[in-house]
């Protein structure tokens, strides 16, 4: 099969090795369940317990607020003890429902085994809303809302994520090997809910045996292709997979919906199959707990709201020896993830990988003088200049941002993870965008 | 709190930086140093000497003087300071290198902000500086073999570059290849320039598309105005500029199409004053007048992919 790629990219070392062959272990919660109310992209929920409560697995704890928002459900039996701003994995203060663990984890819905062909597309995205779905794949935006477009925009393909092109997450590529069946059944069921004719699942290369694994579960009638994907970050780019899979172009600031196209994370489509096939919501995911500063990497099945300090403590805990120590702790890749400065940060819905890095690993040093040598040009997926970016960044130039079209970029850390003059491009485009979004 | 550090994503870097390359540069200029040392003898290295301890001391000095932390670990005035002398004729005295150092480090790339935002070639430019200021000596060139000594060659014959020949005394191709013609001390070997290139290529320091284009050119023009096309392209600096001055990226377009635009003016250039120019050759006026342009080119828009 010819494997599909992209323009631009990089490709940083991958170390999927230390975790890859690593079963998920499911772990208990800990004493003390701390679940943020924004753990999506959109609206806070608003919680529908109150302190004092007694809560059961599953049960709602925190309702969608607007159309853009994510029902929030317990993930552990108890009582809520407190609704308060705790802190959360990016770094704010975010109103949180706080849940004491009784230990004994009551199931507080049930277990269904629904004959998903019969539901019709209505019914699934009435489920998949009750059960709090969100992008799992970092991005976290609610999946109902994808699942249902606007009447004018046809979907007829459907592209399930299964790149996993970050260095070390191999959360994705376990899941596909293990739960093969949630994840294609999971994409039947959003084809159905979207009256698409197309599916795809685009793994990348270097997971082989993913590849043949989820084959054997797709049969010819299912109009279902697995696309092999070259091994290159950031593969897993929306656009870039829309492109790479469909030759489809997104068009400047529009969405994968004004082709016909819907992109969902392979973690997302399992998630559906719990909720539509099981009744299961959303309480808990699987999680790459890895890096040089772990002393035993992990593939965790994680039940949200358990601080990072547990995982990494459940994973053996951090190396103590100095050329091991963490640098730093980073909640999702090492390209796109959040650095945490606190053990207490929770896992939430969009946590795919929590890693601990060495000095040897993560970059820790100061900025050169541009070399002018072109290589952010060329690494960058969406075809910007991310040198002009930068400089329209440190001059606060709107003007010059605008003409650069900042609003393309995707953040992916390409530009600045080449870079030999180590600029903080990526940071400078944040604050960039910032800027333009105030005024 | 832990005492992690905190930093924007991506939290990984590549492990290239600026040193690397330069070092890279470095290695590349290494078969051209060789073939100037085995066809010039070892009064290469002391031109070599002077004018990197000239390039790198100026550099430190002037850092210091701004109070600016110095930049000459990133080894960038070496490879500029290799450049000049491999540009220089044989028998240059030894205060050439000197004050093209003297000029190539503080006021072509200093006084501009230093690595990255000078505008042109600091090497073209103490080349142009030379080669106005002193054209006869910068103009003298002497047959390989010809044993030289360090002070002063009053004695030595000098000959013609091939360039500025009749045709009936041409050397051959084969001569031009391998450098055994007179020439500039690195310019002569062709095949040591491609030794580098190739190596340049393997690191992926530069991309083929500037020097191949800049050739080309000079090739096609040479040929449909009826010059020898081979022996436009193997004689005078045509190759050395291609590969190692052409390339150079503080200096050049920083898009792919851009650089296009760039080489293909290289070479008209190049053609335009070896055939109607007073200079038997081109190349370094060639990449002057294209740095000055370089910034003009990069307004050219590129198209977003996604649109």
């Amino acid at each position: 099969m010819p494997k599909i790629s992209f323009k631009g990219g990089v490709h940083p070392k991958d170390h999927k090795h230390t975790t890859r062959y690593l079963h998920i272990t499911n772990i208990p919660a800990t004493k003390e369940i701390v679940l943020p109310l924004s753990q999506h992209i959109g609206g806070r929920s608003n919680p529908v317990v109150k302190p004092g409560d007694e809560v059961k697995i599953g049960d709602l704890i925190a309702e969608s607020a607007g159309v853009v928002s994510a029902n929030i459900h317990a993930s552990v039996s108890g009582k809520v003890i407190a609704i308060e701003p705790r802190l959360h994995n990016s770094g704010y203060n975010v109103e949180s429902v706080v849940i004491e663990n009784d230990g004994k984890y009551t199931i507080g819905y049930t277990k269904e085994d629904n004959k998903w062909s019969d539901m019709s597309a209505h019914d699934i995205i009435e489920r998949v809303k009750r059960g709090g779905i969100v992008g799992m794949g970092g991005a976290t935006f609610p999946t109902h809302v994808k699942l249902a477009p606007p009447k004018d925009k046809p979907i007829d393909s459907v592209i399930l994520n299964g790149a996993e092109c970050e260095p070390y997450i191999t959360s994705d590529h376990r899941l596909m090997l293990e739960f093969p069946e949630k994840v294609v059944v999971g994409l039947k069921i959003i084809m159905r809910a979207l009256n698409a004719n197309n599916g795809y699942i685009a793994i990348e290369e270097n997971k082989r045996d993913a590849i043949d694994t989820i084959k054997a579960y797709i049969a010819p009638e299912d109009n279902i292709k697995v696309v092999t994907c070259a091994v290159k970050y950031p593969q897993g780019a929306e656009k870039t997979l829309i492109k790479a899979a469909t030759k489809r172009l997104v068009p400047h600031g529009r969405l994968p919906m004004d082709v016909g196209v819907c992109v969902d994370n392979v973690a997302t489509a399992s998630a559906i199959y719990d909720i539509v096939v099981n009744n299961k919501p959303l309480v808990d995911r699987i999680v790459t707990v890895a890096g040089g500063a772990i002393k035993t990497p992990k593939n965790f099945c994680v039940p949200f709201g358990v601080p990072i300090g547990y995982l990494i403590e459940q994973a053996g805990g951090l190396n103590t020896a100095d050329e091991l120590a963490a640098n730093s702790v980073i909640m999702g890749g090492p390209m796109m993830g959040v650095a945490q400065f606190s053990l207490d940060a929770p896992i939430t819905k969009g946590s795919n990988a929590l890693l601990a890095l060495t000095d040897e690993e993560a970059f820790k040093g100061s900025e050169t003088a541009c070399l002018r040598c072109g290589k952010c040009i060329e690494a960058c997926p969406m075809n910007l200049q991310p040198i002009r970016l930068y400089e329209s960044g440190k001059l606060r130039d709107v003007g010059r941002a605008r003409d650069a079209s900042i609003t393309d970029c995707i953040e992916c850390g390409a530009c600045t993870f080449v870079c030999p003059a180590k600029k903080h491009i990526v940071q400078y485009i944040r604050v960039m965008k910032s800027v333009l979004s105030k005024n | 709190m832990q005492n992690w550090t905190i930093t924007s994503s991506p939290h990984i870097r590549a492990e290239d930086n600026t040193k690397n390359i330069m070092t890279d540069v470095i290695i590349a200029l290494l078969p051209c140093i060789i073939a100037g040392i085995i066809f010039f003898g070892y009064r290469v290295t002391a031109l070599l000497a002077i004018a990197i301890f000239t390039s790198v001391g100026t550099e430190h000095l002037w850092c210091k003087i701004m109070g600016k932390r110095s930049s000459i670990k990133d080894l960038s005035a070496v490879v500029s300071a290799i450049i000049l002398t491999l540009m220089l004729p044989p028998t240059a005295p030894l205060w050439i290198p000197l004050v093209g150092s003297l000029f190539m480090i503080p006021i072509a790339k200093l006084a501009f902000g230093g690595l990255g935002q000078n505008f042109i070639n600091p090497a073209a430019a103490g080349r142009g500086f030379l080669l106005a200021s002193w054209p006869v000596i910068m103009t003298t060139w002497t047959a390989p073999w010809v044993p030289l000594t360090l002070l002063s060659n009053p004695n030595v014959v000098t000959t013609a570059t091939p360039l500025a020949q009749s045709v009936a005394q041409l050397p051959s191709y084969l001569s031009l290849y391998i450098g055994t013609t007179a020439g500039c001390i690195g310019e002569t070997s062709v095949l040591a320039i491609l030794i580098g290139l190739i190596y340049l290529l393997w690191r992926r320091v530069i991309k083929i598309d500037v020097p191949f284009i800049f050739v080309a050119v000079v090739f096609i023009l040479s040929f449909c105005t009826g010059a020898d096309p081979v022996y436009q392209i193997l004689s005078g600096g045509l190759m050395f500029g291609a590969v190692f001055m052409a390339t150079d990226y503080s200096t050049s377009p920083l898009t792919k199409q851009g650089s296009w635009i760039y080489a293909a003016g290289l070479g008209v250039l190049t053609f335009l004053i070896r055939t109607f120019g007073g200079y038997p050759e081109g190349v370094c006026y060639s990449i002057l007048i294209m740095n000055c342009l370089v910034p003009l080119i990069d307004k050219i828009p590129t198209k977003a992919r996604v649109r």
